[in-house]
């Protein structure tokens, strides 16, 4: 395996592992307050069960979320030290704050999980509302930092060298928005439905346990929201795309010739030695409105691009479609959930509703994976678009098939533990059909 | 050229992470090192008190390092960037044991609690526990040593393997490993109301307290031949000579203390101890942060970047304090 195509899949794969738990951490500890606050309201105790039960699963997956994180920050060095020697300076700001953020996650979670005694209900809520909002505050950091790797600006270059720094234009660059935008709505669909799935299937099998009622409640109300309005995100990263990064864009619609009126393609397999998809849907003038907001607006075709600046075209294109496919399942199973819900509904009682979400539940973190395959594939072979090349931001060091396996083999373990510990929580959720459903008198925590 | 104040400021807040770190962080890798080495009538009960002081603020003490990171590679980007290229090794292990470490501990608290499973767990974590610290100790010997060049040159042996695996970088490793165990015995003497646990802890920090002592005086020694600048500067200079006058003091004061069982002046007289080692080392190495050649000048980002990060700094500090008191607070107070 050459060492650069091993970097880049140990970083790949490091990224992959990790924006699970950063997706996690970012939508459980909502839930968890969400839960919390109904319980303080409404006193029935399934809530306050829920809470603590998902607070156990959260510590499990907020730790590795904590120490796969750490992998990252070092390897942006281990494997990438042309980059951070460049970037560094630049796009440090937005790590440092980062930095700042995550300790007072990490603060925050410690009293949340360990504090359900030696608190007051209110700070305990409220130590539950830090962890949700630094939590989040984390993530939009670091996709800043990255959407500077797509848009880079803040600086000018001057022999390969970066002169008259700006770190903070170089934070509010282009693709900030869009991107932040796109990930924690993303964050919140994708945990969100994940756990109503996981919950609708258990109820699907004990209708009246009050305990998974409650729960798909909860999960619903933060994820069918951002579920929502993902699409309405999406549209603008399109757009933002379209205009910065249009060797990305015709990767990703697979679009080969500049045209004026360019359709849409949906599917279909991009044959790149003859420059044409094959069995492809075509809408026509669709890629020209969506790109532009103009049906005759002419979007630019790979041919505009030098080959050898070109991204991997059908691993773009697919992981396209397969995050917009599921995207817009998880929208329209929101959509109903919310149209059930606006005519005061039963959500329970609608078993196809519930047989939908429980087959969305993974959907959600298949579109985040297949979402960052598009940003960081699509913007190939750049590490910095249009700055540095990935093959000159490697590290000298030979041999890195050694360290790509020894941490393929961690990640494989980990995953393993996790998914085993968290069967095991979830196996021991309660099964009664009827929780304790009193109204308890003190609603301090016992 | 930058403001050399402004990148001796920054520098500073690096080490001072880097202390922070080592005292906080580092006794919860102490903690591992005594989950491994529990022994007698009273080793679950030794286990279950170091899992109780390091279960809800060892996060927030890893950040720490997050911090240090995060501060090198965007005050100081070349030193970054050549430590991760000569050191891959050593630190790729350390992240491993760090991987490790942090998710062994979760999972042991939240598998069953069956006696095999949580041994297993255990293993691991104690494991990892001590194979991080010597590695974070063996990079920072390896930097001392003056053996991280701007570009790798020779052989794959001579440029990735041999300047950090000789005796100094691995005696400053054995080094942190037991300054670490001793800063955890230390504070788990206060963790408890329960007066034998306290004394199986009095009884271990003596003990590291006195390797402690010898692992210093072998790096020193070692010190002498393979990095001599380090070496000149603490044996030679007059600040040196305050320094460990310091470290001296505090190290029999913390064994005085650790005798007549005033476990809060011990607390107080360890972390001293720690932070004059870690200093001492800063210090020695001034104004160089790679040496021989990258000193903290050459090596900082422009200015404009600096005033800003030391900005963040401080408005992150005043929402850190607050929140880490907090912390402590809730679960540091000592049981009565």
């Amino acid at each position: 395996m050459p060492d650069l195509l091993a970097a880049r899949s140990q970083m790949a794969m490091s990224l992959a592992f990790h924006i699970v738990f950063a997706v996690i951490g970012i939508g459980m500890p909502l839930l968890m307050v969400v839960a919390e606050r109904r319980y303080h309201t409404s006193g029935d105790p399934n809530y306050l069960d829920l809470a603590k039960r998902w607070s156990k699963g959260t510590a499990i997956l907020f730790a590795v979320g904590a120490v796969s994180g750490t992998i990252l920050s070092f390897e942006l060095g281990l494997l990438w030290p042309g980059f951070m020697r460049f970037a560094g300076p630049i796009i440090g700001m937005p790590f440092s704050l980062e930095g700042f953020a995550f300790f007072l996650e990490a603060i925050f979670l410690g009293i949340y999980l360990y504090g359900w005694n030696r608190i007051s209900p209110r700070a305990h809520l409220l130590a539950g509302v830090m962890v949700a909002v630094s939590g989040m505050l984390s993530g939009i950091f670091v996709v800043i930092a990255n959407a500077w790797m797509n848009a880079p600006t803040g600086f000018t270059l001057l022999d390969g060298q970066a002169i008259d720094l700006d770190p903070i234009g170089a934070m509010m660059n282009p693709a900030s928005l869009s991107q932040t935008l796109h990930m924690t709505l993303a964050a919140y669909a994708a945990t969100g439905l994940a756990v109503a799935g996981i919950h609708a299937a258990l109820l699907l099998r004990q209708p009246h346990n009050r305990f998974h009622r409650a729960a798909l409640t909860v999960a619903l109300l933060v994820g069918a929201p951002a579920a929502v309005l993902q699409p309405i995100s999406g549209d603008l990263s399109a757009k933002y795309v379209a205009q910065h990064q249009p060797a990305k864009l015709a990767a990703m619609e697979s679009h080969f010739e500049t045209s004026r009126g360019a359709p849409l393609v949906i599917g279909g397999w991009p044959d790149v030695e003859a420059r044409e998809t094959r069995f492809g849907v075509e809408i026509p003038r669709a890629l020209s409105f969506l790109a532009f907001g103009d049906p005759a607006a002419e979007v630019k075709g790979l041919d505009s691009i030098p080959r050898e600046d070109w991204p991997n075209v059908p691993f773009v294109h697919l992981s396209f479609q397969v995050m917009v496919a599921l995207g817009t399942y998880m929208a329209m199973v929101s959509l109903w959930a919310g149209w059930l819900a606006l005519r005061k509904r039963e959500i329970v009682a609608n078993r196809r509703l519930l047989r939908l979400l429980a087959f969305g539940t993974p959907m959600g973190f298949i579109a985040v994976e297949a979402g960052w395959m598009v940003t960081e594939v699509g913007r190939q072979p750049w590490t910095i678009q249009g700055v540095l090349r990935t093959r000159d931001a490697v590290t000298p060091m030979p041999g890195l098939v050694v360290p790509f396996v020894f941490f393929t083999l961690l990640y494989i373990a980990l995953a393993v533990a996790v998914v085993w510990l968290l069967r095991r929580q979830i196996l021991q959720s309660p099964t009664h059909d009827d929780l304790p459903s009193r109204l308890v008198e003190d609603p301090r925590h016992a | 050229m930058p403001e050399p104040s402004l990148a001796v400021l920054l520098a500073g807040a690096l080490m001072v992470s880097l202390n922070v770190y080592v005292v906080m962080g580092g006794a919860d890798f102490g903690g591992g090192v005594w989950d491994l080495l529990a022994t007698g009538p009273r080793r679950t009960r030794q286990r279950a008190l170091i899992a109780d002081a390091i279960g809800p603020i060892w996060e927030a003490n890893h950040v720490w390092l997050i911090l240090v990171v995060v501060l090198l590679f965007t005050c100081f980007p070349s030193v970054y960037a050549r430590m991760s290229v000569t050191l891959h090794i050593p630190l790729t292990l350390m992240l491993i044991g760090i991987v490790l470490r942090g998710s062994a501990f979760t999972f042991r608290s939240y598998d069953s609690q069956r006696d095999d499973v949580q041994r297993r767990w255990g293993a691991v974590f104690a494991g990892a526990s001590i194979v991080t610290p010597v590695l974070l100790g063996v990079s920072v010997g390896t930097i001392a040593a003056g053996r991280v060049p701007a570009a790798p040159s020779g052989t794959f042996i001579a440029a990735y393997v041999r300047p950090w695996l000789s005796p100094f970088p691995l005696s400053v490793g054995l080094l942190t490993l037991v300054l670490f165990a001793f800063l955890a015995a230390v504070y788990l003497t206060i963790e408890t109301a329960d007066a034998e646990l306290r004394e199986d802890f009095r009884r271990r920090a003596i003990g590291a307290a006195v390797a402690a002592f010898g692992a210093a005086a072998l790096s020193l020694g070692l010190a002498y031949r393979e990095a001599p600048l380090v070496w000149r500067e603490l044996v030679g200079a007059r600040w040196a000579m305050f320094l460990q006058l310091g470290t001296a003091v505090a190290a029999i004061g913390a064994l005085a203390a650790l005798s007549t069982r005033r476990w809060q002046l011990a607390r107080a007289a360890a972390v001293v101890q720690v932070s004059c080692i870690v200093w001492g080392w800063g210090l020695a190495q001034y104004p160089y942060l790679l040496p021989p050649d990258l000193d903290y000048a050459t090596a900082a980002a422009p200015r404009v970047t600096l005033r800003l990060v030391l900005t963040a700094l401080g408005a992150g500090t005043l929402v850190l304090i607050p929140s880490l008191y907090y912390l402590f607070r809730i679960f540091k107070t000592r049981p009565s």
